[in-house]
């Protein structure tokens, strides 16, 4: 699939994995981190302004001057070029969740954006990738990047994951297995792909940054045909692999005979494990659901649904910070957000926030916590001392109101349809 | 076209997945530059940055900068480094090397023909790196011209500047 899509845009009939070819980049995603790194300066000229959004979310509202200044910045630019896709605070979210709910991503093109977790976009089909400041200024004047065209890895995914299973566990489990696709594409293919929900789909997507993976890309089937068709009137020719498509190696994922997964602390690869199987308890002092990953509506809904007349564990801090205020106005009107705040959590505004340490759930040395976010480095939420371990929105629910990291299956009932 | 070789003593990290929050820790973001120089590696070899001399080279395992977008590049760069050479290094972290002209190597088996302290001679346009001390030498992925002549250029930023994009 990559190889289409690289081809497509570099206007070459074909590459193959190693040709290095020069782009045309389909949309451009500038952030607040973008202004607050290093890289201040507005074009005197640029390119092509439709192709460039900007959205805040890492550092939203600002919590330092040095924040705001960047802020500021991004509003000139956007004044400047008459940019119109432009989310600023109150319309604003996580990128990669505002990136799916506004149709930039679309089938068979080619997304760049200032954050590593880009690769989301796969979940639409979409050759997404993460670059650096000032590699997403030249893309903003030029419309043009590189790209070193990657070998690809093929997940083919059978069976239909269990109802206790989710996108995170999924992937937390081929992470687990296979360890880093460092170099690599990587695309999920197969009947199994049709029980995962787009939110599902999204979070492997995204989480195919923690395995180091050039670019993720999921086939564009009829539910995602079916959803892009309902918010955008931009035209798109999604890609398939070929039969006789080269691979790296093919690898069978067996859904139903997955469980729920925690990756223990520091990094992903080949350090997950099954929870039951997690040997002593491990007790928490943060729960965190959020995040590009896994701030979805499906995520406050599950957590709303799990906590539901009960109460957070006492020692707990449950935070719940939706991926974008549409998520969130959402959640709102869904009773999501009362009843999680009754059972003891709080529900922040969306932002990038916690999930890279950087305002509202900062963890202190020493402390644990459980996360449905994206990374788990150390001191990737605070303090290097602390621990960070990595799971589903259900188990991170599930834990909050234990106390101790635990497999949500006993409280799914109802939550989940079997 | 001129060939791109940069000769140096060494630091090396042999630990895999050398991560971007080590080298560019978020506790320093928005902060003046020279902090956030000096808070690279703070969690995991702290003090190491005021050991390194302008001309220094980085050799490092697998993986290495593997995380965010953020500008770790750059910020070897301010403490004087002049090359890395690793195992492999993340697809983000290469790109952002290139693009603030930190030219960077691929070479399977270089932490394993270093010392630290060795002195090293990198040529990217061939891919062989010299341990200068020892006489060995080993084969790496020799860096495309394409990428060599944004390196040369000094990075995107003077190429932007150059073609009016940017004052």
């Amino acid at each position: 699939m990559i190889e289409k899509i690289l081809a497509r845009h570099s206007g070459r009939s074909g590459v193959r994995a190693g040709d290095l070819v020069v782009c045309s980049v389909s949309k451009a995603i500038q952030l607040d981190i973008g202004y607050a790194t290093g890289v201040d300066q507005i074009p005197e000229k640029i390119d092509n302004p439709d192709i460039v959004a900007v959205i805040l979310d890492h550092t939203v509202p600002a919590p330092t001057i040095n924040d705001a200044n960047a802020h500021m910045k991004a509003r000139e630019f956007v004044k400047k070029f008459n940019i119109k896709r432009f989310f600023d605070i109150g319309n604003h979210g996580i990128c990669h969740q505002v990136i799916l709910e506004n149709g930039l991503a679309l089938p068979g093109e080619i997304l760049t954006c200032t954050d590593s977790h880009t690769c989301a976009s796969g979940a639409f089909n979409c050759a997404a990738r993460g670059v650096g400041p000032v590699e997403m200024l030249q893309i903003i004047c030029t419309g043009k990047t590189w790209f070193k065209v990657p070998p690809t890895i093929r997940f083919v995914l059978t069976g239909e994951k269990p109802p206790n299973v989710f996108g995170k566990d999924i992937f937390l489990h081929i992470a687990g297995t296979y360890g880093s696709a460092e170099g690599f594409c990587v695309e999920f293919a197969g009947d199994g792909v049709r029980s995962l929900t787009i939110d599902d789909r999204a979070t492997i997507a995204t989480m195919c940054a923690e395995i180091s993976a050039e670019f993720a890309l999921f086939e564009a089937d009829e539910v995602i045909v079916r959803y892009l068709k309902g918010i955008t009137n931009e035209p798109f020719e999604p890609v398939t692999s070929d039969e006789d498509a080269e691979f790296a190696d093919v690898r069978y994922i067996d859904l139903s005979s997955l469980k729920p997964y925690v990756s223990k602390p520091d990094y992903i690869p080949h350090n997950t494990v099954e929870i039951d199987r997690l040997g002593e308890r491990v007790k928490i002092d943060q729960a965190f659901i959020g995040s590009c990953a896994n701030g979805k509506l499906e995520d406050l809904r599950i957590a709303a649904e799990i906590v539901k007349g009960r109460k957070v564990a006492p020692g707990v801090r449950f935070i719940v910070t939706p991926a974008s205020q549409n998520v969130y106005k959402e959640a709102v009107r869904r009773g999501y957000v009362s009843t999680l705040v009754e059972a003891g959590a709080i529900v922040t505004n969306s932002t990038c926030g916690a999930c890279y340490g950087g305002h509202m759930g900062v963890l202190g040395a020493g402390e644990v916590c459980i996360t449905s976010s994206t990374r788990n480095f150390k001191g990737r939420m605070g303090s290097p001392e602390a621990k960070i371990y990595i799971g589903s929105s259900a188990t991170v629910a599930a834990s909050a109101l234990a106390g101790y990291i635990t497999d949500p299956s006993g409280v799914l009932e109802g939550v989940v349809s079997p | 076209m001129t060939e791109l070789i940069v000769e140096g003593r060494t630091w090396v990290f042999p630990e895999p997945n050398i991560n971007t929050d080590l080298i560019n820790p978020q506790t320093v973001f928005g902060k003046p530059l020279r902090e956030q120089v000096k808070a690279i590696f703070s969690a995991n070899r702290p003090g190491w940055v005021d050991l390194v001399r302008e001309g220094d080279i980085l050799i490092a395992g697998k993986n290495f900068g593997t995380g965010s977008s953020r500008p770790g590049a750059m910020l070897f760069k301010e403490l004087g480094i002049r090359a890395i050479v690793a195992e492999s290094i993340n697809g983000l972290f290469y790109r952002n090397c290139v693009n603030y002209a930190l030219p960077a190597l691929e070479c399977p088996g270089v932490t394993n023909l270093v010392c630290e302290g060795d002195v090293v001679r990198v040529h990217f346009h061939s891919g062989v790196v010299e341990n200068v001390t020892t006489g060995e030498s080993a084969a790496g992925q020799a860096v495309p011209e394409f990428l060599l002549g944004i390196v040369r250029a000094g990075g995107i930023l003077p190429q932007l500047r150059e073609k009016g994009y940017i004052r």
